[in-house]
């Protein structure tokens, strides 16, 4: 099997797995119990904290655990809304491709009688801090703009973006759930108020993740109950995924320069070889991207039966057809890049691990290509842009 | 478990009657580009006026997986029947030949009806024989995009 969805999950490293086992076994205490046993765990906890804290550029009282990405993005949202409607300011700031766990947040704030304003992500899928700076108002409460989006994989401006935010006086959130363990992250440098991270995105498990809120600001609870991670989120630490995710994180920026420098060959061969379809394109722009990325669309096929035809060739990718995502849409990515919806349902994310060799690629990039002439060959959509009847959106 | 039932990966795996005819009798071709489906249906037809056969039928389809099973079990379902019998063919039929879809892709089957009975229907125009509209409303299952 050739595992090409890394932007979906990622294997727990070897490293992660040693970090977290002996939480399950031997240090199994909970961290708010006084008696040293307990305490021992608390530890493990706090230095865990500390080295992802390290990470990040951050202080240690600066990160707040929670049970993923979705839930920091949620708590990133939800707190800069509160503090916002405090002062009257009730206008937020985000773009059009944001992840669901930023987009539905939104929507839900809209019925509470916040404005939204979506930045345009161009046909490259990026937003520029120019867009950034004239889209803030006097009442303004909070810019979020992902660092990198999961579909296309386009990196934006982020330290520009939040430079525009200081500027003005408008928090500043991004969602670095994708490029987290994969681009160098600096808060400080970088300008970030807030940042929300997910533990299984570089190679630590499931269900854990991070929300840096700088000083000074009060995280808005989600989850009420005991006093853990300062109050401002309930519940027993999930100390075996968070000492797996901070010794995941560590290793992948230990090895990030020899990785990235691999991946962003292998990404651009097969870039290279996808190419030669005829009426596809790459989507997102081709060098603000992440290391690990490839998007393409392919004209007249449909993407759900091209991944079940990867599979069946051992190959594990995604797609942004409606037929993958469960919805009657295709991808909202897709979309606000242009993408016509019938291009759009067309499409296929490859996302590439470090482990992958040579060898595989190229066997991709000829699975890629049997499949699709395959799928073209019964499409009458490819029939009839082929005998004149229609025209070809791709060239 | 499998996103789909093995007869279903089977008709996806190995479409049967892909393809067109040229000098078909009859052409359906049901669905939209923009929710990711569409299929068409090619039929040759024999036999006398009002005891006509399937003889031959091809189809062509875009779409996912279940799309192009729902196609290719419905052309083998009517394939060398009489074509009073593939007027007959429901989408409840083409779902159970398949051993059944998942809700959501229950649309796909009834494409599948649809791209037939536009075939007949061409092919009743073509030759001005008259037929009962009623036979030819559409399907109960919702389409993609509400469409």
């Amino acid at each position: 099997m050739i595992y090409a969805d890394n932007a979906a999950t990622t294997k727990v490293s070897k490293t992660a797995l040693a970090a977290m086992l002996p939480c399950f076994e031997q240090v199994y205490g909970n961290p708010s119990s006084l008696y040293a046993f307990g305490q021992e765990a608390k530890e493990l906890l706090e230095d865990a904290r500390a080295r992802i804290a390290r990470c990040l550029n951050a202080d240690p009282k600066e990160i707040t655990f929670t049970s993923g990405g979705s839930e920091a993005d949620n708590q990133a949202l939800r707190t800069a809304a509160a503090l916002g409607a405090k002062k009257g300011k009730k206008h937020i700031i985000s773009t059009a491709f944001e992840h669901h766990a930023i987009l539905h947040t939104l929507d839900a704030l809209k019925k509470e009688g916040f404005e939204v304003t979506l930045l345009d992500v161009h046909e490259n899928g990026l937003v520029t801090a120019q867009q950034v700076a004239e889209a803030i108002r006097e009442d303004t409460a909070l810019v979020t703009v992902m660092f990198a989006n999961n579909e296309i994989g386009t990196i934006q401006p982020i330290a520009e973006i939040g430079a525009v935010c200081r500027e003005k006086g408008v928090l500043f959130h991004t969602d670095a759930v994708q490029p987290a363990g994969h681009l160098p992250i600096d808060v400080r440098a970088q300008n970030i108020d807030m940042l929300s991270i997910s533990g299984h995105k570089f190679h630590g498990p499931k269900g854990i993740g991070v929300l840096y809120a700088k000083k000074g600001i009060r995280l808005e609870n989600l989850i009420y109950g005991g006093a853990q991670e300062r109050n401002k989120r309930a519940g027993t630490e999930n100390l075996p995924a968070i000492a797996g995710m901070a010794a995941a994180l560590e290793e992948s920026l230990a090895h990030l320069d020899e990785t990235t420098a691999k991946l962003i060959r292998q990404r651009d061969m097969l870039i290279k070889g996808l190419s030669e379809i005829s009426h596809s394109v790459l989507n997102g722009d081709a060098e603000h991207r992440l290391p690990s990325n490839v998007n393409f669309c392919f004209e007249a096929i449909e993407g759900e039966s091209l991944l079940l035809l990867l599979d069946d060739k051992g190959i594990c990718a995604s797609s942004g057809s409606a037929c993958t995502s469960g919805s009657l849409d295709p991808s909202h990515v897709l979309l606000a890049i242009g993408r016509p919806h019938e291009v759009a349902h067309g499409s296929l994310r490859l996302s590439l691990g470090e482990d992958i060799t040579d060898d595989e690629v190229r066997y991709i990039i000829d699975a890629v290509k049997e499949v699709v002439d395959y799928l073209r060959n019964m499409s009458p959509v490819w029939r009839s842009l082929n005998e004149g009847r229609q025209q070809f959106v791709l060239p | 478990m499998a996103l789909y039932s093995e007869k279903v990966m089977d008709h996806f795996r190995n479409p049967r009657n892909v393809g067109i005819i040229e000098d078909a009798d009859g052409v359906g071709e049901v669905g939209n580009a923009k929710c990711g489906d569409i299929m068409k249906i090619y039929l040759k037809i024999a036999g006398e006026k009002g005891s006509e056969v399937i003889e031959d039928v091809k189809f062509e389809t875009f779409g996912c997986g279940s799309a192009i099973a729902s196609s290719s079990m419905a052309t083998e379902l009517i394939a060398g029947k009489p074509l009073s019998e593939a007027l007959e063919l429901t989408n409840k039929a083409v779902t159970e030949a398949l051993d059944g879809l998942p809700a959501h892709k229950l649309h796909c089957s009834v494409l599948a009806e649809e791209a037939i009975k536009a075939a007949v229907k061409d092919y009743y125009d073509k030759n001005g024989i008259a037929y009962d509209p009623e036979k030819f409303r559409e399907g109960d299952e919702p389409h993609c995009c509400g469409t």
